[in-house]
């Protein structure tokens, strides 16, 4: 217990002679020159009084006087503006046509004229919401994909020469149109990457961009960016694409790239539905008259027909089959086998689920395609007809 | 009033103790908004008339109350106070008189508020017992300092987005590497004026 007290006086007694009056203070950071007075000049009450009226009053002071600004200078804002604000996605990518989502909102609201879909980033829903608020009608949209229209990555284009300087395909393009040998092809620099606002896009690992399309809102940015064009906007269900824009001839095509559209007309010529059209070198198809049977893809010879569905309803065929082998005649792929005048079969690892059998089946016995609801209402129709 | 005395105080506001170079104060706004010309210009004009306002308030409050009051202690406090009270009444004000410059300027005030730079500059000015005068020709020259610097790490940082910088030194470590080299620069001003 002693050395406890005695080792807190001898602590005391050492403060007593440390005294901090006869050092002085340094000027430390900014303010630092104020001059102390004594301690017996000040009145404290006095200065707790001064300062906490001081304080008060100048906090009352502003708060009266931006209340009051506040009333004399509101402004009338559309409590509308707001809302149609909240509903929108906030990433300034003008998709819409305006310079800003601010922008958009006040158009919206105050403009009869002007569509509360526009925001496509936002997608169907906020459209509808939009709607709701500005007592308009919404459009129903189909959502927009950005497709890379070129597949000749690093193994599959051949370059004409190394290039070396600033990583950006603007840049690139300025140097004799880019190091690929084809002209029309993806330069793979990832501007399109960089100009995305939703990290919707990525460099993959041959050097060309891949779209992650649950991010992707089709706000056209990387398309207007792209200095070769090769990204285009199109709807999500047209996920057959031809995804080439070489307009060289066949020749020329196959020299710079192994996946390029050499214009051969044989996408043309399989198509059920006449969608693909060769014009100018290069394929292109209709994507109004398109199914996406994807048959064309199969039988590209280049492969630059890209397919993005990677599983179809495949063909099956029921007890109606009569054995005709109608089917096996008009398979594209040799799917359909079996014996005349009895019940034939599909090989599911062939077929690729175009549903030109199921159209051709003149019993209506293969179901499972994309298009046999279509067929056998159109059947039965035809056959309600001759009825009557 | 001397003018030559004026405009050396704006000099070494602005070059020789540059806030953000020579000080290192308000980097977050300075690493914030120098990604883009346009509004690094639209932040150094806004930054450099707020600046002068508070300066000037700032001077008159304490003088007038506070030096009579005894109550230079409060001053952080109380500075911090104006400089808010002013940036919201302005902001208040700016939105109904010119919407125009508010859609421009405006969205810039509320960071200035929270700016280290904005407070530095009233304490120095009570630090260094300026007059009136005085205290607005350096919050002038701190203006100009921090536009100088915004305006030059912004034309550097458009011209950064294009280059081949090594993947991990990308974004903001770039950003401080050359900070720290205009700063090295910006020692070529010390001794320039001695006040």
């Amino acid at each position: 217990m002693y050395d406890i007290l005695s080792l807190a006086g001898d602590v005391i007694d050492a403060l007593r002679l440390f005294d901090v009056t006869q050092f002085i203070v340094p000027h430390v950071g900014v303010g630092g020159e104020i001059e102390a007075k004594p301690a017996t000049e000040i009145d404290m009450s006095k200065l707790l009084r001064g300062s906490l009226i001081f304080l008060a009053g100048m906090g009352t002071f502003f708060g009266l006087v931006l209340a009051a600004a506040a009333k004399k200078f509101a402004v009338k804002v559309d409590p509308r503006v707001e809302q149609v604000l909240d509903c929108l996605a906030h990433a300034h990518c003008g998709a819409c046509g305006y310079a800003g989502c601010e922008q958009y909102a006040e158009a919206v609201v105050k403009d009869p004229n002007v569509s509360p879909s526009l925001c496509t980033p936002a997608g169907a829903k906020a459209a509808e919401k939009v709607a709701l608020i500005t007592g308009k009608k919404a459009e129903v949209k189909e959502p927009i994909f950005a497709r890379i229209m070129c597949q000749g990555g690093r193994d599959k284009a051949v370059k004409k020469y190394k290039y070396e300087g600033v990583v950006d395909c603007r840049a690139a393009v300025l140097a004799g149109g880019g190091d690929k040998s084809c002209i029309y092809g993806c330069l793979g620099y990832g501007t399109c990457v960089r100009v995305c606002p939703f990290g919707a896009l990525s460099m993959g690992p041959d050097e060309l961009p891949v779209v992650d399309l649950t991010k992707c809102t089709g706000c056209r940015k990387c398309e207007a960016a792209c200095p070769k064009r090769v990204i285009e906007v199109l709807p999500a269900s047209k996920r057959v694409i031809v995804a080439c824009h070489s307009k060289d001839k066949g020749g020329e095509t196959r020299k710079h790239c192994q996946v390029g559209c050499i214009a051969c007309n044989i996408c043309a010529k399989v198509c059920p539905f006449d969608a693909p059209k060769v014009e100018s070198n290069l394929s292109k198809i209709d994507l109004d008259k398109c199914r996406v049977c994807g048959l064309c893809a199969v039988k590209c010879p280049t492969k630059a027909i890209a397919d993005f569905i990677t599983h179809r309803a495949k063909a099956v065929i029921t007890e109606k089959c009569v054995g005709c082998h109608t089917c096996a005649k008009v398979c594209p792929v040799e799917a359909p086998s079996g014996e005349q005048k009895k019940r034939h079969s599909i090989d599911t690892n062939k077929c690729i689920g175009c549903g030109i059998c199921t159209a051709r089946c003149p019993v209506q016995a293969i179901d499972g395609t994309f298009n046999a609801a279509e067929v056998f209402r159109l059947a039965a129709e035809k056959k309600k007809k001759a009825a009557a | 009033m001397d003018f030559g005395k004026l405009f050396e105080l704006v000099v070494s506001a602005s070059l020789v103790n540059n806030y953000v170079f020579t000080m290192f104060l308000g980097l977050c706004i300075f690493f914030g908004v120098s990604k883009k010309m346009e509004t690094a210009m639209g932040m150094s004009v806004t930054f450099t008339a707020v600046m002068m306002i508070s300066a000037a308030l700032s001077w008159m409050v304490f003088k007038f109350i506070m030096v009579p009051l005894n109550i230079e202690f409060l001053m952080i406090i109380v500075f911090i106070g104006i400089v808010a009270g002013l940036v919201q009444g302005s902001d208040t004000i700016m939105r109904k008189v010119s919407p125009d410059l508010y859609y421009k300027l405006g969205i810039y005030l509320a960071l200035i508020s929270t700016n280290c730079i904005i407070l530095a500059v009233p304490l120095s000015n009570v630090g260094n017992k300026y007059g009136f005068v005085e205290s607005i020709a350096y919050a002038l020259g701190s203006g100009i300092g921090f536009s100088l610097a915004l305006i030059i790490m912004a034309s550097i940082r458009e011209k950064l987005e294009l280059a081949n910088v090594p993947r991990y030194f990308r974004g903001l470590p770039m950003a401080f590497v050359v900070t720290g080299l205009i700063a090295l620069a910006f020692t070529g001003f010390s001794g320039l004026i001695t006040l």
